[in-house]
């Protein structure tokens, strides 16, 4: 009946998720640690419904309830938000107490006796549901909500069979006018119930207090006090929060209807943290992206780059094989043309002038086929487009490119350093934990780079990595060291763009000396399974080594250049958009994107996570791996693996890590990896920067951002919001 | 007249003579002793009256406060420490002054927990909002050192490390008075550092509000103090836990606070000996509305509502026969008809024994000339108007009601809809975060208590004037309802069949069905 599974309310893993092994052994793990830390308050028995529960002191009766699996219905009440208890829907008759009480907001107290169903709970919810419904217009044909509507499954199930509204004849309900906050979220304010969810998501997690109320009683309005956009990094999530139709998605509006759609679930590759989604389809279309719950990960947030961009998977979409003509324009040919002409090019080319390189949104499949198909042509010039130090470890051990203290863990860490990151737009649902272990914690973050607004208070070091070198010397008077020092589990985050001059391997080694548990954010970028299969990051040398074949597996990011490549080089493109990849290509193949593959990516964290087929590739493009598996055939080397499981096993046999789904590694091997790059610590000059500055700069990074309409709306509202005077 | 300047004479001749209570306390015969058989309540002799400057007559300033008995062995009073201080408090059964009766010496006593290294503070609430109740500013204008002084021994009580005085918006000149005294006090050495020379330090503020009536709620006040928006929090955790800037805090009504000195001077006992137990002490009274003389006056807890009003207030106006209803407690209580005040008592039990409350004990009289439904009515606007918006019962709940009792003055509604207005009221009832639901809840429920048939006499009334069913087109019930009501049955004494017209008043109903429209809406708004 409820949006929110009651497990939510436990924060129990999800059953039947294709990670729930995995998580069902690390909660063991975490309450194992729990346990060992100070020892628990002793639990207290209430009855519910005269069932007996222990809980501990201070649960909520609501969480009481929870966990015998009674259900008190809500609308303000949100775990993840602070308790405001302004509905009253979830007034439960308490023993020995002449009134009802709000089971959000009161603890349990020992003894207590609750009656979930009794006459009196019963009628204070029908009170309480006619009286959201004296105001809410009866609209819901036309009202996207409808089908999961929290006001219309809860009416259904606690509120009276008939109105006895009368005042519909005299003087109607109360209309509100609509807000315009922003590209994203649609207004419909006459539906507002004044949860205030959406508030508190703004000021909690979102860390802008734009939202708020303004107005007193029948007069309050939500909304952001003078006209200005609502523009966040994660401003789509007040669209789930909403429990009515007051605040729905603007480009999903009149899409569809909840139970004509799919459900997928699935993984979000816009960012380098691995959200987990649900993808919604119908007819062989990508309506809409919703987060799915995963502690470990995203909680229940989602960034809007990786909700709202999924209508760039029908934009500037490779449809067909392209060939480029003899007068250099790309023409549609058929598979089997532009297959015998890559398999032609690439076996006339000499082993060492093959180059392969591929891009943040490439799969570990492919890169795994890609990978084996240059190295039995003999050539081992496998790239990623982004660079990392290649010096002291390199990319030998993996605890030197991830995030190794986990996203989860973010929020224990008691002080957090910043370096030349802007962690905000890089990953905005990290930047949403560091925001929670701020406001929950008390933790302290400094932050050496340049001044951004991360959404949270933190102390500045300057721009200047001399300040990194300073505190890793260990003898440092500043007052961030002297906190650092003080920190029982302190946390160091550098931005991978900080790694990519020539001065990187020295700022890597420096960071590394600084911590031990160093953690790299490594911006939107998803290359760790790239490093993992074996990748070398940075193909600039090998580029500029006269190549004769360049094969680009979805490699758009801008950093390879035509000019940079000899004019007789062949450039072979494989991907799913027309961008600058294609645009060079001699040979286009056209692959298939995220939503629309089985496929394997790593976050982060190291975590592998795979991609469910929500709908078919368009026309004729095709799943990646099985491209160059095709590739293969033709040129006579064909690969040993031809359906998805052999294919895995080749994976497995790389890297056992990209095949155990959900799960990270925690065998870390830090202290190798600052034994190997210790040497290299020079003195650092450069000042640091960073790419992302403003939110305008956050929307369009790859190229399903940069094919999305939405998109491109977004960040003109945000050139429109900067000349706001407000 | 004459009884009103008897008191005001009488009120003079104590303040000329009264060096301090102190003195007169010995002279007074010791009133407690015969408490089992005390049947008789007020009046109030001047000798133990609290606030001997109710009227303004006197110097409201320090010269004028010390020679009233004010500030008078504070120093002694302190130096008795702080459980003899909450010991008098609950001996004298002190209920607190601003509506809820909660007992003052308890809520002290809440206060007394070990220390976890926060500072307490005192909150005194001086936003006098609900209409009808004038006792507080009387207080502040003309006696602001009374509550200057129980600040310091409140605040000491419960190891408060400062007082806020929140004071409404409105009240200009009394906050004025009270910064004057507050100036003085610290100047004289009565509060600040080393307050009274007795090493306490301790400071008093004053917060003025903005005008909220809701403000008013203790933890609303607390917000507002704290620079939020004027709305209640949720209880628990209560404000002795978590109040004000995170504190543990107590929040007490001016009167409250303003007795405590005389009470630790004359003793608990003292005050106990005024009133019925439970409900013991003198109170001010503020009596409105349809009497000869309105006033404000201090009289003993327990007495007669007639008394009273008829000692103080001059009377009824046209006479006690002439009075139709009387609120009681300030706005938020429900009236009681007539024959109810000739025999209510003025106490916190007497007055819950009648199905109202003594609130703050403004007394608003209302005599035969008036609209009761719309005097209700206009008190439920105030709530709407002031209602906070932020938990639904009251946002949607108050405004739904303030839209039924307009309808009402005019009788544009059904009978039955009086049951729904019943039903909705108690459904607002006790499901709300803070009291103000409650309390728009409580006035309509008094008049349909009490005045059900004037509601109905006006519906019918107004079904005879504008067609039986006028606005309430489509809804059937409401048809035979007003049908049965107009005594419109058919020949053999059957209802008529729903729909058809059967007989004159029907056939009158679908002429008007006609002039108006199918949809059978008139054009016709209520006058707002």
């Amino acid at each position: 009946m409820f949006r929110q599974p009651l497990s939510r309310a436990l924060s129990l893993p999800v059953l039947g998720s294709p990670t729930r092994v995995a998580r069902v052994c690390t909660s063991a793990r975490s309450m194992q640690v729990q346990s060992e830390g100070k020892p628990q308050p002793e639990k207290v028995e209430v009855f519910i419904d005269d069932k007996p529960v222990y809980v501990l002191p201070g649960t909520t009766v609501l969480q009481a309830a929870a966990q015998i699996g009674i259900e008190i219905p809500r609308f303000c009440y949100h775990e993840r938000l602070a308790v405001a208890g302004n509905c009253r829907m979830c007034l439960v008759e308490v023993e020995k107490s002449p009134k009802p009480i709000a089971a959000c907001a009161m603890p349990v107290m020992k003894g207590m006796r609750i009656k979930t169903n009794s006459d009196l709970t019963k009628k204070a919810r029908e009170g309480i549901m006619e009286f959201l419904l004296v105001n809410h217009p009866l609209d819901c044909p036309i009202c996207d909500q409808g089908g999961e509507c929290d006001l219309q499954d809860q009416s259904m199930a606690f509120g009276s069979d008939r109105s006895r509204f009368t005042d519909i004849h005299f003087s109607g309900k109360r209309a509100v006018e609509d807000k315009d906050i922003g590209p994203l979220i649609k207004t419909i304010m006459t539906r507002c119930i004044h949860c205030t969810r959406c508030i508190r998501f703004a000021s909690e997690v979102a860390g802008i207090d734009d939202l708020g109320t303004t107005g007193r009683g029948n007069d309050m309005q939500v909304g952001t006090y003078v006209e200005k956009l609502f523009l966040s990094e994660l401003s789509g999530n007040i669209i789930d929060l909403c429990p009515v139709g007051a605040l729905t998605s603007k480009p999903y509006s009149f899409v569809a209807r909840p139970w004509e759609t799919r459900r997928i679930e699935s993984v979000d590759v816009m960012d380098a943290v691995g959200s987990n989604i649900i993808v919604t389809t119908r007819t062989n279309e990508v309506l809409r992206i919703l987060p799915k719950t995963n502690e470990e990960i995203n909680e229940e947030w989602l960034a809007d780059k990786s909700r709202f961009a999924c209508d760039g998977l029908k934009r500037q979409r490779l449809v067909t094989p392209m060939m480029k003509s003899c007068s250099g324009e790309l023409e549609p040919v058929e598979w089997e043309d532009a297959i015998c002409a890559a398999a032609a090019a690439i076996q006339n080319c000499p082993p060492d002038s093959l180059v392969a390189v591929a891009g943040e949104l490439a799969d570990a499949e492919s890169m795994v086929a890609l990978k084996d198909l240059v190295n039995r042509m003999g050539s081992e010039h496998v790239y990623t487009e982004h660079i990392f130090p290649l010096q002291g470890s390199g990319i030998d051990l993996r605890a030197a490119y991830l995030l190794n203290t986990k996203i989860a863990n973010v929020e224990e860490a008691d002080f957090i350093l910043l370096i030349g990151t802007n962690v905000r737009y890089e990953a905005p649902i990290l930047n949403a934990r560091i925001r929670k272990a701020y406001v929950h914690n008390e933790t302290e973050i400094a932050l050496v780079g340049p001044e951004v607004n991360l959404s949270y208070n933190y102390m500045h070091c300057g721009t200047s990595p001399s300040i990194v070198q300073e505190f890793a010397s260990g003898q440092s008077s500043h007052p961030v060291y002297q906190k650092m020092m003080k920190a029982k589990r302190p946390m160091v985050i550098i931005g991978a763009d900080q790694l990519k001059g020539p001065e990187g391997m020295s700022m890597l080694a420096t960071a590394q000396q600084l911590a031990y548990n160093l953690e790299i954010s490594l911006s939107d970028k998803n290359w760790e399974a790239a490093l993992d299969i074996g990748y070398k990051p940075g193909a600039s040398d090998a580029l500029q080594a006269n190549p004769k074949v360049v094969y680009l597996l979805g490699a758009d990011a801008g950093y390879i250049d035509r000019n940079m490549l000899p004019k007789d080089c062949c450039v072979i493109y494989q991907g799913h958009h027309g961008d600058s990849g294609a645009e060079m290509a001699d040979i286009v193949l056209p692959g298939a994107a995220y939503t629309e593959k089985r496929a394997t990516y790593v976050n982060t964290e190291g975590r592998a996570q795979q991609t469910l087929p929500a709908v078919t590739p368009p026309g004729r493009a095709r799943v990646d791996w099985k491209i160059i598996r095709a590739l293969s055939e033709v040129m006579g080397q064909t690969l040993p693996y031809d359906d998805l499981d052999e294919m895995r096993m080749r994976m497995c046999q790389i890297s056992p890590t990209l095949v155990s789904y959900g799960e990270t590694d925690t065998n870390s091997f830090m202290p190798e990896v600052i034994q190997l790059s210790c040497n290299y610590q020079k003195p650092l000059s450069c000042e640091l920067d960073v790419e992302m500055k403003k939110l305008s700069d956050y929307f369009m990074t790859d190229p399903i951002s940069r094919a999305s309409p939405t998109m491109a709306k977004c960040v003109q509202a945000v050139h429109k919001q900067e000349t706001n005077p407000y | 007249m004459a009884g009103v300047l008897a008191r005001l004479l009488q009120g003079s001749k104590t303040n000329l003579g009264a060096v301090g209570p102190l003195i007169s306390f010995s002279n007074v015969p010791v009133r407690y002793e015969s408490q089992q058989a005390k049947t008789k309540f007020g009046p109030l002799s001047d000798s133990d009256r609290i606030f001997t400057n109710l009227y303004g007559r006197h110097d409201w300033r320090l010269s004028g406060a010390l020679a009233r008995g004010d500030w008078y062995k504070t120093k002694e009073i302190i130096v008795m420490g702080s459980d003899w201080i909450i010991n008098e408090m609950k001996t004298s059964g002190l209920r607190g002054r601003g509506g809820a009766g909660f007992p003052t010496g308890m809520k002290w006593s809440f206060m007394n927990k070990p220390s976890d290294g926060r500072p307490k503070y005192l909150v005194v609430n001086a936003d006098e909002g609900e209409p009808g109740t004038c006792k507080d500013r009387e207080i502040m204008r003309h006696d602001p050192h009374k509550l200057i002084e129980g600040c310091l021994i409140g605040g000491f009580a419960i190891g408060a490390r400062a007082a806020y005085i929140y004071i409404r918006g409105e009240f200009y000149n009394e906050a004025t008075n009270l910064q004057v005294a507050i100036a003085e006090a610290y100047q004289t050495g009565l509060i600040g550092r080393n307050a009274c020379n007795t090493g306490y330090d301790f400071d008093v503020f004053v917060h003025r509000g903005a005008g909220a009536y809701i403000c008013g709620e203790e933890t609303a006040l607390i917000e507002s103090i704290e620079g939020k928006q004027g709305k209640p929090r949720l209880k628990p955790p209560f404000p002795a836990d978590v109040g004000v800037f995170g504190c543990p805090t107590t929040v007490n009504n001016v009167e409250t606070i303003a007795v405590a000195p005389t009470i630790c001077r004359r003793g608990g006992s003292w005050f106990a000996s005024f009133g019925r137990p439970r409900n013991s002490g003198t109170k001010l009274f503020n009596i409105s509305g349809h009497v000869n003389t309105p006033c404000t006056v201090e009289e003993e807890m327990s007495i007669p509502l007639k008394e009273l009003i008829e000692l103080h207030a001059g009377g009824v106006i046209g006479g006690w026969d002439n009075l139709l209803a009387i609120i009681p407690g300030g706005s938020s209580t429900p009236l009681i008809p007539k024959d109810v005040c000739t025999t209510a008592v003025m106490d916190f039990d007497g007055l819950v024994a009648v199905n109202t409350s003594l609130g703050t004990a403004a007394i608003i009289v209302m005599d035969k000339s008036t609209d009761i439904v719309k005097a209700i009515a206009r008190l439920i606007m105030f709530y709407k108007h002031e209602s906070c918006g932020q938990c639904t019962p009251c946002r949607e709940g108050v405004a739904w009601m303030n839209k039924i009792i307009y309808r009402f003055v005019e009788g544009n509604a059904s009978p039955k809809e009086i049951d729904m207005l019943w039903e909705i009221s108690k459904q607002i009832e006790g499901h709300s975060i803070c009291a103000l639901a409650d309390g728009a809840a409580w006035p309509v429920q008094g008049l349909i208590r009490h005045f059900r048939p004037e509601l109905e006499r006006r519906m019918a009334e107004y079904a005879q004037k504008c067609g039986p069913n006028h606005k309430n087109a489509g809804n059937a019930n409401s048809v035979s309802l007003i049908l049965s009501l107009t005594k419109s049955t058919t020949n053999d004494g059957r209802r008529p069949r729903e729909g058809a017209p059967a007989d004159n008043c029907s056939k009158r109903f679908y002429k008007y069905l006609k002039r108006r429209g199918a949809d059978g809406r008139t054009s016709r708004r209520r006058s707002s």
